[in-house]
């Protein structure tokens, strides 16, 4: 390239720039504007599937946001409020409540949607939704069976009090899993296996003590 | 470079040679050694492989037909600039394209997305060929290129996963009896696999030369 000191002056390329920029901007803008209603259709489509999957037997749900410790029936849409969706089988029976959950992962924050049966006081299933781990090893936390198999019936049990887990999740060794309040870690993936165990028990902690509390008015959500 | 001469000579009409070229003579991955990042990182399972392929050749696609369209507007000195500028617009534009077709392939390609404004394969045609070229030249040039590019990915991505989880897209095709490579799903094996197939190019490259003597 020929030096080319003064040819050009400066007040054109930061023009050019400027110009480009305000083009990629409004291009930008657009895409945005123009995907939007899909995006959001498609990000509420994904999540009433894995509320469906991580409550076997759900058929109809509905949405509770938690008020000062009480759960209310949610009208309508609200972006900030700690949902608890409650499924009901077929003939109105609450057959589990799904939550979100989210904590630190190997790769940034992992986000999961967990199932909770009131009748079995288990956690029956657990989807990630959002996560960022190492594809191919921490990735292994929504593909692996086994792993996966470990959410079929975890127990959280509360304690007499009513305020706390009997038996705090615990993370193990393959193989080594013999109480149902264990968690097999994935070979490999032992970070991502402890930060999903860490996010589970955290959170179980706090809904699960709500979710006893406000077990009647969860029962009679699909009157 | 072959680019100048194709310049210099009595503007010829934008030819199959264009496009072709960029699948086998000037492959961007096995014979430029273009774009690593994402052949290396992305191509343990056929889906992703193929997936990346082909947004990339998107963005390709459309930052070479732009950057020749507007070529004689931009300043030498902030020419990649205003590429990158360019390229990155349509990265997003891409993001948000593939989460409003599926959320879960999303997931699949996750950081990847983003990671497409650093590969060097699209700079490098629109500072090497967009920015010399006529639109329809540069546009066969980005396809042949992009299609370079994503049949290199599938053929990585191939071998990495049915030697690293015994499948191909998720499928299985090896006994379970197999015992899965998982350094295959791993940046090494990345390293191993690029290896073994540009042996293979070199190899048959090799071959032909020697024939032609």
């Amino acid at each position: 390239m020929p030096p080319a000191a003064g040819s050009v002056s400066s007040v054109r390329m930061v023009s050019t720039m400027g110009a480009i920029g305000i083009a990629c901007g409004i291009l930008i803008v657009l895409t945005f504007q123009l995907t939007l209603p899909r995006i959001t259709a498609n990000k509420i489509a994904a999540l009433e599937k894995a509320i469906f999957e991580v409550v076997p037997g759900a058929e109809k749900k509905v949405t509770f946001k938690l008020d000062d410790g009480r759960l209310a029936v949610l009208e309508g849409e609200d972006e900030d409020a700690v949902k608890y969706y409650a499924c009901y089988s077929g003939d109105n029976q609450l057959v589990g409540v799904a939550m979100e959950a989210s904590g630190q992962g190997f790769a940034d924050i992992i986000k999961v949607l967990y199932g909770y049966s009131p009748g079995k006081e288990a956690v029956v299933g657990i989807k990630v939704l959002e996560s960022k781990e190492t594809p191919g090893l921490g990735d292994k936390i929504e593909k692996d069976p086994n792993f996966i198999a470990n959410f079929d019936s975890l127990d959280v049990r509360l304690d007499s009090g009513g305020d706390g887990i009997v038996n705090p999740i615990t993370l193990v060794k393959p193989g080594k899993k013999t109480d149902m309040w264990q968690i097999e870690a994935i070979t490999g993936a032992t970070i991502s296996s402890r930060a999903i165990t860490n996010i589970l028990s955290a959170s179980t902690a706090v809904t699960v003590p709500v979710i006893t509390q406000n077990l009647q008015a969860l029962e009679e959500g699909a009157n | 470079m072959a680019d100048n001469k194709a310049t210099t000579a009595k503007k010829p009409p934008p030819t199959m040679d264009v496009f072709l070229k960029g699948l086998w003579k000037e492959n961007p991955v096995f014979v430029m050694l273009l774009g690593m990042c994402p052949v290396l990182a992305v191509t343990n399972s056929v889906t992703n492989a193929i997936a990346m392929g082909l947004a990339s050749t998107f963005v390709l696609f459309m930052s070479s037909t732009i950057v020749s369209l507007v070529r004689s507007f931009i300043p030498k000195q902030v020419r990649i600039a205003s590429f990158i500028l360019i390229i990155a617009t349509f990265v997003t534009v891409v993001e948000y394209l593939i989460q409003a077709i599926s959320i879960d392939l999303h997931k699949a390609l996750g950081a990847f997305i983003s990671l497409i404004v650093v590969n060097c394969m699209i700079l490098g045609r629109s500072e090497a060929f967009a920015s010399k070229n006529n639109v329809g030249k540069s546009m066969l040039d980005a396809l042949g290129m992009g299609f370079g590019f994503t049949i290199a990915c599938f053929s990585l991505g191939l071998v990495r996963e049915v030697l690293g989880a015994g499948t191909i897209a998720g499928f299985q095709v090896l006994p379970d009896s197999f015992e899965p490579w998982s350094v295959m799903v791993l940046p090494g094996g990345a390293f191993f696999v690029l290896g073994g197939w540009l042996l293979l190019f070199n190899w048959l490259d090799e071959r032909k030369k020697a024939k032609a003597l």
